[in-house]
């Protein structure tokens, strides 16, 4: 007797059998729900792409001037759509790469099957590093430095959009923000 | 105690429930601000659907943020809370047959969301507040529009208590008999203690936020607000998972005299709930800096899933309830009678199990899927996100919330359907709009098209990129169901707009729907003993969920797949 919107009609409901369809199902799902959970942790060992939990605080003003720096000392070229420099720091190095309203600078250039440790932080709000075609999309903040090492296994020319709403006040620039990456053979 | 006499109350003739006349009126106000803000969220969605088609392009960026800002704050928090508060109200007092606790301060709750709502629409329309509905700092709104949020907030929490006193004196004044709360309203309670959770910590980060935009505090962490805000932005999406849960079992029971499979199995996933639900607001932290591996992991499943284990089981026992009640009135050959015969054309139910099958197979594997710690990386922050939580929030809680509103018109409003035609094909409408728009923005998303941007082909500048053509195809296709969606939502609105100001009156005493046997009762009296088949008293919905169980398995390995083909992170 009774419904779900009445009153279990056995008092000691805590006793009742469960009935064999839940039964299964309960241990079935179970098993699926630890399944996942070890391989969430085992991903850590048998996959190759992962987080690196590397960060430190930092400031705009700091952030930049490294920024600056690994310009300077590693421009190679103009870039051709803009004029400005080509950066290609060498393979293992640090590159430090800065999200601002509403660009991601400065244009870089890796190398295919090269290692190097990515250097993500941003000049100003909340911005979301997301490399196309690859859809790699990590979280930028203003104050936070992420460091990961990243390893190009293809060649081309891959686009930094931004993949966090960056634009609010007076002025809206965030689905033009963009940075560029070469990656050569 | 207060006084309480006869006529505070009417008796409904069909389901028994005493109804406390406040109560009603509490509930009737609440649902009906609900529903005409759901009107006001829909059309800045269509806005939205309109500005994101490729060939339309409706609206300029700045209006387009406005539209977008305005849309997730309208529709995700204003119609859902209101229509939570109003069930809450329903599940508490007529339910329970009991009166509402202090009346008073549910009319505060009422007004202080009203002018919250209001006050913050007002901040976005002003211009000065597209800041999303996540509003990061260091984007700065105007102060009312934070503090339009937080009367709002207090407008819920003051709603939440009124509920629990009401459990209170029902108890107290023994309105429910002696044993256990009923399914539905311990789904209720589960709710309101996720509630609270969740309104303490929008105050916790929205009241620094909002003396922030003053100038009385300085700096406000842009990160530290991310973790805080997320504990009140997704757990009030876990408030909408187990209210429409509780209105799945609910509306099971009205439609076909079904009682929990198992009192003990559902309570103790509603349970899992309490304990687990939570930890899921790390999913939005998980391609964040500074936050270990180990401690998303343990958070993002929810602890080894149990959460998600809870949602399997309901998954399951809801549609399992409706079998076995199927089949003890009669219905119990072969394997799916049981659903082929079950009443298609009345939206109670059609709406009630699109929403199932819409929240399992389109929201609840791809958020199982995505929140991985490492899938996340290919997915964050794509258009994939507003294809899932489209697929929760829309193809499963608003649905869910629409096809209760039509059961409740003739009980709460005492009003008929008006036309019914409509209110027939209006899930269908909806429901399949928002599964083609969920599934083609997910695909959308998969080829890396970002969400929240006012143009996706990067018009005009220098450092040009193109999304693949199937991407774009992707959003023509979504977008145009997001208007098939919006047409599904107009019906809805249309239908209980006439229903409760033209619709003919039931007079008091009347039956507002016909009388619906439990299904226990008609298995005594036809004196039906054993169900099922092969010892199994639900085997068709054991058919139903093994099939979500490989498109999950499956879906699940094709990620990994893809993830394991794009740049080496480490």
């Amino acid at each position: 007797m009774g419904t779900s919107y009445t009153p279990p009609t056995n008092p000691d409901w805590w006793r009742e059998p469960v009935e064999r369809t839940e039964l299964l199902w309960i241990v079935l799902a179970f098993a699926w729900c630890v399944f996942m959970f070890g391989w969430m942790i085992g991903w850590h060992w048998i996959g190759n792409q992962n987080m690196n939990n590397e960060a430190y605080k930092t400031t705009p003003e700091a952030y930049s001037k490294k920024v600056a720096d690994m310009q300077a000392q590693y421009a190679v070229r103009k870039d051709e759509a803009t004029g400005e420099d080509v950066v290609a720091p060498p393979p293992g190095s640090d590159v430090y790469l800065a999200g601002m309203q509403w660009q991601w600078r400065p244009i870089l250039e890796l190398q295919k099957g090269k290692s190097y440790r990515i250097h993500l932080s941003s000049l100003d709000v909340v911005h979301g590093f997301s490399l196309q075609p690859e859809n790699i999309n990590f979280q930028a903040y203003p104050g936070y430095e992420q460091v990961f090492t990243a390893t190009p296994n293809k060649s081309g020319t891959f686009a930094i959009a931004c993949g966090e709403y960056c634009g609010g006040g007076d002025a809206f620039g965030h689905h033009t923000m963009l940075g560029r990456i070469y990656v050569k053979e | 105690m207060a006084t309480t006499t006869m006529s505070d109350f009417r008796v409904d003739p069909v389901s028994g429930f005493k109804i406390h006349r406040t109560a009603n009126t509490l509930v009737k106000a609440n649902a009906f601000a609900a529903v005409v803000f759901l009107l006001v969220g829909g059309l800045f969605g269509l806005g939205v659907a309109l500005t994101r088609m490729p060939g339309v392009q409706l609206l300029k960026p700045e209006m387009f943020y406005m539209f977008l800002t305005a849309h997730g704050i309208i529709a995700l928090m204003v119609w859902i809370i209101f229509f939570e508060i109003a069930v809450l109200y329903f599940l508490g007092a007529h339910v329970l047959n009991s009166r509402l606790a202090t009346p008073r301060w549910a009319w505060l709750q009422f007004w202080l969301m009203i002018i919250g709502a209001a006050m913050t629409a007002v901040a976005i329309l002003q211009g000065g507040s597209s800041v999303m509905m996540t509003s990061y700092p260091p984007l700065t709104a105007a102060p009312h529009f934070y503090l339009g949020l937080i009367l709002f907030a207090v407008g819920a929490l003051i709603g939440c208590f009124v509920f629990l006193g009401t459990l209170v004196i029902a108890k107290e004044e023994k309105t429910y008999g002696e044993g256990s709360l009923p399914l539905v309203v311990f789904g209720g309670v589960t709710a309101c203690i996720i509630a609270i959770f969740t309104i303490a910590s929008g105050a916790l980060i929205l009241i620094p936020t909002f003396l922030w935009s003053l100038g009385l505090i300085s700096h406000i962490d842009p990160m530290m607000y991310r973790i805080v805000w997320w504990a009140f932005g997704h757990s009030s999406q876990q408030i909408n998972v187990v209210t429409h849960i509780s209105i799945w079992y609910l509306i099971a029971a009205l439609v076909f005299g079904a009682k929990p499979m198992s009192e003990k199995v559902s309570r103790g996933a509603f349970l899992l709930y309490i304990l687990f639900l939570q930890f899921g607001s790390v999913h939005h932290l998980l391609s964040d800096p500074g936050l270990s591996s180990a401690w998303k992991i343990f958070n993002t499943s929810y602890m080894i899933y149990l959460a998600v284990l809870a949602s399997l089981i309901h998954g399951l026992t809801v549609p399992g309830s409706i079998e076995v009640a199927q089949r003890k009135k009669g219905m119990d050959t072969g394997m799916f009678t049981w659903i082929r015969k079950a009443p298609w054309g009345n939206p109670v139910f059609s709406g009630m199990f699109l929403s199932l099958i819409g929240f399992g197979f389109i929201g609840g594997i791809t958020g199982v899927v995505m929140s991985v710690e490492q899938i996340n990386m290919i997915i964050h922050n794509t258009m994939y996100l507003p294809g899932h939580f489209h697929g929760t929030v829309v193809a499963g809680t608003t649905m869910a919330f629409m096809a209760v509103t039509y059961w409740l018109i003739p009980v709460v409003f005492q009003r008929k359907i008006a036309l019914a035609g409509v209110a027939k094909l209006q899930p269908y409408i909806f429901s399949l709009g928002s599964f083609v728009f969920s599934i083609a923005l997910m695909g959308a998303g998969t080829m890396g098209v970002q969400r929240r941007s006012a143009d996706m082909f990067f018009a005009g500048q220098p450092l040009a990129y193109e999304y693949p053509e199937i991407a774009k195809g992707m959003m023509s296709i979504g977008e145009i169901f997001g208007v098939v969606m919006a047409v599904g939502a107009v019906m809805f609105i249309v239908v209980v707009l006439a229903s409760i100001f033209a619709g003919e009156r039931i007079p008091e005493g009347s039956a507002p729907w016909p009388k619906v046997e439990d299904a226990d009762v008609v298995a005594e009296k036809s004196g039906k003993k054993h169900i099922g088949i092969g010892g199994f008293e639900a085997p068709g919905t054991f058919v139903f969920a093994m099939i979500l169980f490989v498109t999950i398995v499956l879906y699940y390995f094709i990620n990994f797949k893809y993830l394991s083909t794009i740049w080496t992170l480490s």
